[in-house]
C-alpha cells in the first residue's frame, strides 16, 4: 500500500495514455464495398474470358451473358417469362403466406386447433414440397394450378411454424396487462398478441419467400412454356451457357428484389425495437 | 369501495403459497404488503384483481363503484407492461378503446390523464426514448385513466434506480394527497412501506399467512424520511420480515 502511494505522488514520471483496447469486433456498415466487390469480380471474370483463360465452354462471358439477355429483351420474350413467373409467385406466395397465418395463429391461440393440427405441420411440413409435385399436377393440372399449389404448400408451412412460434413467444406480462384492463379476447390478439408476434412472422416471411423462389424454378421446369425456370431449362437443353447465365442472374436479382421488400417492410413495421 | 379479502388460500399443485388471509382494503387507503420473497405477495395481488383463482376462500367488492369508473380493479405491474410499438398516448388509450366511448371522450380522458401525471409533454414519444422512471409514469396514467376503484401495484418502483424510485414515491404521495386513491401496494422495500402506507401487513414466509398488521395513523404528507416514530416502525418490520427471511432462506437450502 505504502509502495503504491509514494508512486502515485512521483511528479510526472512515466506519463503514458491509456490505450484504447476495446475496438474490433463490431461490424459497421460500409456502404458500396459490396458493390465494388461483385464489380471486380466481374470484371476479372470478363477479363479471363476474353484471354481465354476461361474457355467459353465452360463458362460464357458477362457480356455474351448479358448479350443473351439483351436478345431476349428484344424478342419481347423477356416480359411473358417475368409476368409468368411473377404471377406464379406472387399468387402462391400470397395465399400460402395468407393461410400461414390464420392457421397458425389458430394453433397458436386455442388449445384443440393446437391438439389436432400441430402433429400434422409437424409431419408434412419436412417433406420437401417438389416431391409431391407429380401428384399436385394430377390433383391441379399440368397448367398453373400445379405450379401454384407447390409454392403455396411451400410458403404455408414454414409461415405456420414461424406464426404459432412468434405467438408462444409473446410476453405473457403483456397478455395479462390486456386482461387486467378487461380487453375484450379479440382485441387481445389484435392489438397485444399480433402485433408483438409480428417480428417472428416477417422473419418466417423471409424464409417462406426464398423457398417460394426456389420451388417456382423447380415447377417450371416441369411443362411450362413460359417462366425464367423454363427459360433457365430451356437454355440448359441446349447448351446455351449464355442464356442460362442471363437466367439465372434473373434469379439472384428477383430474390434480391424480395430480400429488399422484406427488409424494408421489417424496418418499417418493426422501429419500436430497440 | 372498499376491498374485502375473506379465508383467502392459493395453491399451485402441490406448493402451498397462501393460507387463510383474512384483510380489508378501506377507501382511501393505502395497504402495503411485505414479506420475504417467494412467499406469495405477488399471487395475492393476483388473486385480488381476478387474474388467478383461489383454490379457497373470496374476494369480496364492497360498496359503490366511483362515477366515470371502467375497470374498477386496476394493475400497475412492476415491468411496466407497455406496448412497445405504441405511444404514450396510445398505451393509455390501449385501456380505453374498448369500451365504446366516443374518441371525444377517449381524447378528453387521455389528455386529462397525461396533464395530471405531468406527461403532456411527452403524448408522442414510444416506450424506448423513454426512462424507466418515465414508462412507469406511462403506465400509472394508464390505470389513472380507467378511474380506478382500486389500484393494486406489485413493486412499481422495484425496477428503478434508487432516485429515480424516490421521485416517483413522491409523485405516487403527491397523487395520493390530491385524489385519496385506494390501494393495494406490494413491496419488499421498508422505506417505500413505511412512507406510503396507512396499513403495512406483514406476510410469513411460505405459506404466506398474515403475520402482523401495522397500523401508521400518520398523515402521508407528514412523514419525512428522519422521522424517529417511522424510523422505530421500520426497524420492528425489519426484525419481523428478517426472521422470516432467514428461515426461508435456510429451508430453501436444505432442500
Ligand atoms: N404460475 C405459477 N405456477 C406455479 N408456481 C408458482 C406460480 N407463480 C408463482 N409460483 C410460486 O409461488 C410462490 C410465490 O410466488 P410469488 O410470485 O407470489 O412470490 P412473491 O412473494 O411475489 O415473490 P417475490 O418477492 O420474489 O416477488 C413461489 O414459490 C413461486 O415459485
Ligand atoms: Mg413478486
Amino acid at each position: 500500500m505504502a509502495d503504491t502511494t509514494s508512486q502515485a505522488r512521483e511528479p510526472r514520471a512515466q506519463l503514458r495514455p491509456v490505450r484504447f483496447r476495446g475496438g474490433g469486433f463490431r461490424t459497421a456498415p460500409r456502404r458500396f464495398v459490396g458493390l465494388f466487390v461483385f464489380a471486380v469480380l466481374i470484371l476479372l471474370w470478363e477479363a479471363g474470358s476474353r484471354t481465354g483463360l476461361i474457355s467459353a465452354l465452360v463458362l460464357p462471358a458477362p457480356s455474351q451473358a448479358l448479350d443473351a439477355f439483351m436478345d431476349l429483351a428484344l424478342s419481347g420474350n423477356l416480359q411473358k417469362h417475368v409476368s409468368a413467373s411473377l404471377q406464379r409467385l406472387v399468387f402462391g406466395f400470397s395465399l400460402g403466406f395468407t393461410a400461414g397465418l390464420v392457421v397458425g395463429a389458430a394453433i397458436g391461440l386455442n388449445s384443440y386447433t393446437r391438439a389436432g393440427l400441430s402433429p400434422l405441420v409437424a409431419a408434412i411440413f419436412p417433406i420437401p414440397k417438389i416431391a409431391l409435385l407429380p401428384l399436385f399436377i394430377i390433383w391441379f393440372g399440368i397448367g398453373e394450378g400445379s405450379k401454384v399449389a407447390t409454392i403455396f404448400f411451400g410458403c404455408f408451412f414454414p409461415t405456420v411454424i414461424a406464426t404459432y412460434g412468434g405467438i408462444d413467444n409473446v410476453d405473457r406480462a403483456l397478455i395479462r396487462m390486456g386482461q387486467s384492463f378487461n380487453m375484450p379476447r379479440w382485441d387481445i390478439i389484435r392489438k397485444i398478441i399480433l402485433p408483438a408476434a409480428l417480428p417472428a412472422i416477417l422473419s418466417g416471411m423471409r424464409i417462406s419467400a426464398s423457398i417460394a423462389i426456389i420451388l417456382l424454378v423447380a415447377a417450371e421446369m416441369i411443362g411450362a412454356e413460359f417462366g425464367i425456370g423454363a427459360y433457365v431449362l430451356l437454355a440448359g437443353n441446349l447448351m446455351a451457357t449464355d442464356q442460362l447465365i442471363a437466367g439465372v442472374a434473373m434469379l439472384s436479382i428477383l430474390g434480391l428484389i424480395v430480400n429488399w421488400l422484406i427488409g424494408t417492410a421489417e424496418k418499417r413495421l418493426l422501429n419500436w425495437r430497440d | 369501495m372498499d376491498l374485502a379479502v375473506e379465508g383467502l388460500s392459493h395453491r399451485y399443485g402441490d406448493l402451498d403459497v397462501l393460507r387463510d388471509i383474512d384483510l380489508t382494503i378501506h377507501e382511501g387507503e393505502i395497504v402495503c404488503v411485505i414479506g420475504p420473497s417467494g412467499c406469495g405477495k405477488s399471487t395475492l395481488l393476483r388473486l385480488l384483481g381476478g387474474l388467478e383463482q383461489p383454490s379457497d376462500g373470496r374476494v369480496m367488492q364492497v360498496g359503490g363503484q366511483p362515477v366515470g369508473s371502467l375497470n374498477s380493479l386496476t394493475y400497475v405491474f412492476q415491468d411496466f407492461a407497455l406496448l412497445p410499438w405504441r405511444t404514450v398516448e396510445g398505451n393509455v388509450s390501449l385501456a380505453l378503446e374498448h369500451h365504446g366511448l366516443g374518441a371525444d371522450e377517449i381524447e378528453a380522458r387521455v389528455a386529462d390523464v397525461l396533464a395530471r401525471t405531468r406527461l403532456s409533454d411527452f403524448r408522442q414519444a414510444v416506450p424506448k426514448q423513454l426512462s424507466g422512471g418515465m414508462k412507469q409514469r406511462v403506465a400509472i396514467a394508464r390505470a389513472l385513466a380507467v378511474n380506478p376503484a382500486v389500484l393494486l401495484m406489485d413493486e412499481p418502483l422495484s425496477a428503478l434506480d434508487s432516485q429515480t424510485s424516490e421521485l416517483l414515491m413522491y409523485d405516487l404521495i403527491d397523487l395520493w394527497q390530491r385524489e385519496r386513491f385506494t390501494s393495494c401496494y406490494i413491496t419488499h422495500n421498508l422505506a417505500e412501506a413505511v412512507r406510503l402506507g396507512h396499513k403495512v401487513v406483514v406476510l410469513s414466509r411460505r405459506p404466506g399467512v398474515i403475520r402482523e398488521i401495522v397500523e401508521i395513523d400518520m398523515e402521508l404528507a407528514e412523514r419525512v424520511v428522519s422521522d424517529l416514530r417511522l424510523g422505530q416502525i421500520q426497524k420492528d418490520l425489519w426484525q419481523m420480515v428478517r426472521e422470516e427471511a432467514q428461515t426461508a432462506d435456510m429451508e430453501l437450502a436444505d432442500s
